[in-house]
């Protein structure tokens, strides 16, 4: 194996080494639902293998069959040419096969070496060896270029270091097949590059990467053959110089995807006079986390806010709420001071925010769909008034509809949804309030692109029948496409507001690096004050 | 087939079976044991003596179902029972008029308004002040018995009231009035939270408070209420108690009444992680607690042993009902059922 992996780091098919792992026919059945359906898998030492597909189209449920987490009900798993059937996560490690999933699982109260060698401390004398510890530690962060300091704590780190930490920890125990699911979904751009010359060392190195990612952007960058499935069935095995973007869409959506470019937004008619405005923020900010700010929003427009993560775009959009309390600067509502005290004012005058944190701050797992949509209007009558059940019954039934929400079934958990309809039950949620004022923080992150395009979909309709909005998303495609006037942010300040007329994605990226040239800005753009406290 | 199915999975199956178990342990024992009699035209046995002696452990675990539920914890609950009837003991006593109905009534109403009170005081420790519930619970639950006894000037203080002696110990209609009492709360209970929104935003804070709250939940508000109805629900309990002895005794009151009732909860199939509750569940756990109670002196077994059966019945149930145990289960039950599934791919 170790001799045919620095004879082409890009297997191209002729010569190709022997794949290190083989899957064959895999299939798994849950109570009703087919998850896979005989789809075959094969990793080549040396290679970064993308594998796509939709929500649903059973990427983690491959993945969880690889790492032991399920088990098969049909075909076989093969590793080095040894046919294996892994009945834990364990079996799977010891054969060589190790995973860092989308949230980091380590201890950060530990340090950066001490994560790491978790279980295998080198001893001495009976207790642990710390120095030599530290040593390894730190010879496994130079072999992948990562300069981080292995005695640091872990939790001191922003996410994206943590993530490099983890992976650093798999390759370390000797790891020959590495399974990174969506490692980029909480990094900046110059993160995410980090990431990629890491991935590429240690490609270099004869690891088989397995790679699953949203961006497409970054799987045609980094992947080197990429297996798409759809439905729980394999759509094909490719090379991903052989593939376009909207080629490798159609096989993921099996259907001609001309939404993504069909939605052409009425521009905001340049001759209208300025109407009164909305809603005017002067002024707002908030210590340590956005410097003070104006913005003046219309009906029936869309700002968009763009801006690297941690450019102050999220808090920006929590003040407005009233999701965290600002601490100067003064809010009105057409043209009336209005006080925000909290996410219950805000929606009593018709502000409704869809967080950027699904899971932690949107949905209500354990509840129903039904019960989830109902929330802020149920909250905002008090629980004195119960929404009449025949009501309720109206709205879930029209939204499920409208909205293309699966499963259809109003009394599902919410837990159970895939990402995109919990998305999509969120903003329900919030559409049942019938806001004036809709903030939506990356409604189209991490979710498939079938979703994302009936997303946008949506916000355009709902600028057209008059709603305002504010759009925050870090794909600036999408952001042009969708907003009539858009925000540059950038270390927690707006530096640039732009009309969206002829404006590309490189002027807004210039912007936002025109700014980085000053020599009183820290190079690297404050990263994560997402994670900074917010209570 | 899928009827077993879905019954087997249903959260009150395994509760249900231990109470059906425990009671037939009963009649194996005591033949006699279903047998309800009536007797001056009031019911009597077993099962009845159960219900009643069972009535303020489950008017205690109705309000500690809504505060788990959001996540809480209320310790102080035995203690603010033993407050309420030392309140209402004393306010009898003291009155000229000790043997009339309004004076029942006066001290009652005034011994349930103290606890609302310590009530409030809970809630705002937890919900305004954001005390882990736990802790916050525990001053009341310490220091509540010595308030008791500065009421009760440390004396066992006896009443002779035959108003306030019917709550626990009289009869309407042949059923006794602590039944009639505590299931009616457990309906207005139900109505409360089922009828209304509160229990679907009680559950919603339980589950995800930072989601709840930025969907607009008053969260502080249903919290505070939780912990004053189960603060209600404990001076009832209390007055019960002090109504079947005619007595407060300030020291042994509802005295690990909380724990009773917590134990309820959990084999109702409520999580102490918060969340979805169940008030059936407690309703099933409650008399679970209560017949085992019974069920040790019954069948012979020294009585002071009570505590250690309770805590295997405890741990039973609710291995029965761990995503562990339950796990553990299923993959026998898959193992047997892959054949066919393979048959289908």
């Amino acid at each position: 194996m170790q001799t045919t992996v620095e004879t082409d780091p890009s297997p191209s098919g002729v010569g190709q080494p022997a794949p290190v792992v083989q899957m064959t026919g895999i299939s798994i059945g849950f109570p009703g639902v087919k998850a896979l359906d005989g789809v075959d898998l094969r990793l080549l030492p040396g290679e970064i293998h993308a594998v796509m597909g939709e929500n649903g189209a059973g990427k983690s449920t491959l993945i969880k069959a690889l790492t032991g987490v399920y088990s098969i009900d049909a075909g076989t798993i093969t590793v080095d040419g040894t046919p294996h059937s892994f009945s834990g996560p364990f079996e799977s490690q010891a054969a060589g096969i190790s995973t860092v999933y989308q949230e980091v699982n380590l201890c950060t109260n530990l340090t950066v070496a001490e994560n790491m060698m978790l279980g295998r401390e080198p001893h001495r004398l009976g207790r642990i060896d710390t120095r030599r510890m530290n040593r390894r530690a730190g010879e496994v962060l130079d072999r992948l270029g990562l300069d981080i300091d292995a005695r640091s704590q872990l939790g001191d780190h922003p996410i994206a270091i943590q993530q490099l930490v983890a992976i650093a920890r798999a390759v370390d125990i000797d790891a020959r097949v590495l399974i990174l699911d969506e490692p980029t979904s909480s990094l900046d751009v110059d993160e995410v590059r980090r990431l990629f010359d890491v991935m590429r060392t240690l490609r270099a190195g004869g690891v088989a990467i397995l790679f699953v990612s949203h961006f497409l952007d970054q799987v045609f960058e980094i992947s080197d053959r990429m297996t798409v499935l759809r439905n729980g069935r394999l759509v094909g095995e490719h090379l991903t110089a052989d593939m376009t973007q909207l080629s490798l869409v159609q096989e993921m959506i099996g259907r001609e995807l001309e939404v993504l470019d069909r939605l052409d937004r009425a521009p905001a008619d340049p001759a209208a006079p300025d109407p009164a405005p909305l809603m005017k923020v002067l002024g707002l900010g908030r210590k340590g986390s956005l410097e003070a700010t104006d913005l003046t929003l219309h009906d029936g427009e869309v700002v968009g806010i763009a801006g690297l993560l941690g450019s102050g775009r999220t808090e920006l959009a929590r003040l407005i709420y009233g999701a965290d309390s600002a601490d100067g600067g003064e809010v009105e509502m057409h043209a009336g001071r209005v006080r925000l005290k909290g996410p219950r004012a805000a929606i009593d005058h018709k502000i409704a925010f869809s967080s950027e944190d699904r899971r932690a701050e949107g949905i209500i797992g354990d509840l129903s769909i039904a019960d989830n949509m109902i929330l802020a209007m149920q909250a905002s009558r008090g629980w004195l008034r119960p929404v009449p059940q025949r009501t309720k019954d109206a709205l879930v039934a029209k939204y499920i509809g409208a909205l293309d929400i699966r499963p259809a079934n109003p009394q599902a958990l919410m837990k159970n949804l895939s990402g995109g309809n919990q998305q999509k039950v969120l903003l329900a949620r919030w559409l049942i309030t019938e806001p004036e004022l809709l903030i939506l923080d990356e409604p189209t992150r991490g979710i498939d692109i079938g979703a994302k395009a009936q997303i946008q979909q949506l916000v355009a309709e709902l600028a057209r029948d008059g709603m305002s909005v504010v759009f925050i998303s870090a794909e600036l495609e999408e952001v042009l496409r969708l907003s009539d006037r858009v925000v540059v942010m950038r270390d927690r300040r707006k530096i640039a507001e732009r009309d969206n007329v002829d404006l590309e994605v490189a002027d807004i990226l210039q912007i936002i690096a025109g700014e980085a040239v000053s020599p009183d800005q820290d190079a690297h753009p404050v990263p994560h004050a997402e994670e900074a406290p917010r209570a | 087939m899928p009827d077993v199915r879905s019954l087997v999975r249903h959260q009150l199956m395994w509760p249900l079976l231990a109470l059906v178990v425990l009671l037939l342990v009963n009649v194996v024992a005591t033949p006699s044991f279903f047998s309800v009699r009536m007797q001056d035209g009031h019911l009597y046995g077993s099962l009845i003596d159960i219900l009643r002696n069972g009535a303020p452990v489950l008017l205690v675990a109705l309000g500690m179902t809504l505060v788990i539920a959001t996540r809480g914890i209320d310790l102080s609950v035995g203690a603010i029972a033993a407050i309420a009837g030392a309140v209402a003991c004393t306010s009898i006593a003291g009155s000229s008029q000790e043997s009339a109905t309004g004076t029942a009534i006066v001290a009652m109403s005034m011994a349930l308004a103290v606890c609302v009170l310590l009530g409030l005081w809970n809630g705002f420790l937890v919900s305004v002040l954001g005390i882990q519930p736990i802790i916050a619970t525990l001053v009341l639950m310490t220091a509540g018995r010595g308030l008791a006894m500065l009421v009760t000037d440390g004396q066992i203080t006896t009443v002779n009231n035959p108003a306030f002696r019917r709550l626990g110990a009289g009869f309407v209609a042949t059923l006794p009035v602590a039944i009639i009492v505590a299931l009616a709360v457990l309906g207005i209970t139900a109505v409360l939270t089922r009828r209304t929104a509160l229990g679907m935003l009680i559950e919603a804070v339980g589950i995800n408070p930072e989601a709840a709250r930025l969907a607009g939940v008053r969260s502080r508000t249903i919290i505070w209420t939780v912990y004053v109805f189960a603060a209600f629900c404990a001076g009832i309990a209390g007055l019960m108690i002090a109504s079947n002895t005619s007595a407060a005794d300030a020291n042994n009151a509802g005295l690990f009444i909380e724990l009773d009732a917590i134990l309820a909860v959990v084999i109702g199939g409520t999580s102490l992680a918060g969340g979805r509750f169940s008030l059936t569940g407690t309703l099933v756990g409650a008399l679970f607690i209560q017949t085992l109670a019974t069920t040790i002196p019954t069948i012979g077994i020294p009585a002071e042993t009570n505590y250690l059966f309770k805590a295997v019945a405890v741990i039973v149930v609710c291995l029965l009902q761990s995503p562990q145990a339950r796990a553990a289960l299923s993959v026998t039950r898959r193992l047997s059922a892959t054949p066919v599934k393979a048959g289908v791919a």
